[in-house]
């Protein structure tokens, strides 16, 4: 840990300040809670919001996992982890049953989670109902008065256009029956895990100065038709490092000529699968 | 008979402008009332303070909903007053690109009100939306055309479809034949006239072309300087005016 910086970069009150706006947010589920979002010492959407919760919640005796896009060795994923080492000296890890506090990019780890652990999503855009409202005021109204079914016309014209709903990320969901929300740039894949999850789920959104949470064991439903139910994308793949049929896959060119690899995007599923198989894990 | 909806002292002012002075009236289910007047007498301002797109001065505003219960508009609550604005009520504007989405295709334009009303089906939302659009005419092959490839006429009769689709009991229209070809708004208003009595609908219609008024309405206010100066039928007021502002109006009116 270096020394010249507080724990965990922030100061203590700045910490303070977004631990209240994590408390409301806890309270009630799904809603936007504005923050005093501080600078830090890198560019907006590299996870800015999601570093100020982690360095608002984070204790000495958290052990710490960074993921971006499923993977442990990313540029974003190493950065991050490498800061909070420094700033907070705490103990590191790449497996999610070992971690207490998860930040994450684009996915959820594979690994269920367990009661106890915290994961913190990094968010670009907050708002489920910019696209339909522009007006910062009138969606505040919208989700006040729980007025969601404009909503519904993206899922209409999804259908309309592709013959089923195409939208394959940030699909919008519905938290504890009340509030719509941006589960941030998920895939579809993940958003069953969200539902019922026994970890606490934090979103924090640094440009755009809003925190939100869904509590331990909260109900979060996807949107969808009665004659078009929720679905997620299935592949008719397995991996090729670890042969797991139900995971998240990334497809990778591996050559000028055009070949292809499929393999797990979650690099700590595919590595601790291959390690119980006796096979020698790989590193994409 | 129970008036539908009940006006009374109706005051607006921008500063120092009186918009509307102590408007009142009475509108009846199954009426037209026309509302006309020259640019800056109040028309829109009246119409959008009925809708409750305006902070009104005083007055007061009274419904009669579905259930036979008096409402008064300017007290009942926002939710209350937007479950009003998807289903018993409907506006239709001058514009159209003021009343849809241009963005999105024909059949999600007329379906948001279903939707807003939570209909969750998609076949069926697709089916009511096909109905109508051929409802006003509307070729059924453009249910998935976006509305800024329809012509101004079109735009319009799929305005109409998204307002009417909940079937409302009043509708509000803002010079809804405004910036249209003369063909054009003789077939738009044939249209009108015949969903107006097939749906028994009560219409509050603000125009400044006599032609309009004649053709649909059966009362007519005439609106200047934020006032009513002369009401009454229709061609009562048109073939008999007796406020100079309206004689003046009616010999303005070329006759071919």
């Amino acid at each position: 840990m270096i020394s010249g910086f507080n724990f965990a970069y922030l100061d203590e009150q700045t910490k303070r300040s977004i631990r209240r706006s994590l408390l409301k947010a806890v309270a009630i589920p799904g809603h936007q809670i504005p923050f005093s979002s501080r600078e830090m010492p890198m560019s907006y959407g590299w996870g800015t919001g999601g570093i100020q919760v982690t360095a608002a919640v984070i204790g000495q005796t958290d052990v710490l996992k960074v993921i971006d896009q499923g993977a442990d060795d990313t540029t974003n994923a190493v950065n991050i982890r490498r800061f909070f080492q420094k700033v907070c000296g705490v103990e590191t890890t790449e497996q999610t049953t070992a971690a207490t506090l998860i930040q994450t990019r684009h996915r959820i780890p594979e690994t269920p989670l367990q009661a106890g652990q915290i994961i913190v999503y990094q968010v670009p855009i907050p708002e489920p109902l910019r696209w339909i409202e522009s007006s910062e005021v009138e969606t505040r109204k919208m989700h006040a008065l729980a007025d969601y079914g404009s909503m519904y016309v993206k899922l209409y014209e999804d259908i309309t256009h592709y013959g089923h709903i195409a939208t394959a990320y940030d699909y919008p969901v519905m938290v504890h029956g009340r509030y719509m929300m941006r589960p941030s740039p998920i895939p579809r894949f993940d958003n069953p895990k969200m539902h019922l999850s026994p970890a606490l789920q934090l979103f924090g959104a640094g440009r755009e100065k809003r925190i939100y949470a869904v509590p331990p064991y909260t109900s979060v439903k996807s949107l969808d038709f009665e004659d078009h139910p929720f679905a997620v994308e299935k592949w008719e793949r397995i991996c090729e490092f670890c042969g797991s049929t139900d995971s998240f896959l990334d497809e990778v060119v591996v050559s000028d000529q055009g070949d292809r690899l499929w393999i797990c995007s979650d690099t700590d599923y595919c590595h601790q699968r291959s390690l119980s198989q006796n096979l020698s894990p790989q590193s994409s | 008979m129970i008036p539908l909806l009940s006006v009374q002292n109706l005051c607006k002012s921008y500063g120092a402008i009186m918009a509307c002075d102590r408007i009142s009236f009475d509108l009846y289910p199954g009426q037209v009332l026309g509302i006309i007047g020259e640019s800056g007498s109040g028309k829109s301002t009246l119409l959008q303070g009925i809708a409750g797109q305006l902070p009104l001065d005083q007055g007061q505003l009274l419904y009669w909903d579905g259930q036979g219960q008096v409402l008064d508009l300017r007290t009942i609550r926002e939710s209350h007053r937007r479950i009003l604005m998807r289903t018993e009520w409907g506006f239709v504007q001058q514009n159209p690109r003021d009343g849809l989405r241009m963005d999105v295709t024909a059949g999600a334009n007329i379906g948001e009100r279903l939707m807003n009303v939570g209909d969750r089906h998609y076949g069926k939302i697709r089916t009511t939306a096909a109905e109508w659009l051929d409802q006003v005419e509307i070729p059924g092959d453009r249910i998935d055309g976006l509305p800024s490839n329809f012509s101004g006429g079109m735009q319009q009769r799929l305005q109409l479809a998204r307002v009417l689709v909940t079937q409302p009991r009043l509708v509000l229209m803002d010079e809804p034949t405004g910036g249209l070809d003369v063909s054009v708004q003789a077939k738009l208003l044939d249209l009108i006239r015949s969903l107006v009595r097939t749906l028994h609908l009560s219409v509050i219609l603000v125009t400044h072309d006599i032609g309009v008024v004649r053709l649909l309405a059966h009362r007519l206010m005439v609106m200047q300087n934020g006032q009513v100066v002369e009401q009454g039928l229709t061609d009562q007021v048109l073939d008999d005016p007796h406020h100079p502002y309206t004689q003046q109006l009616v010999s303005a009116t070329l006759t071919p």
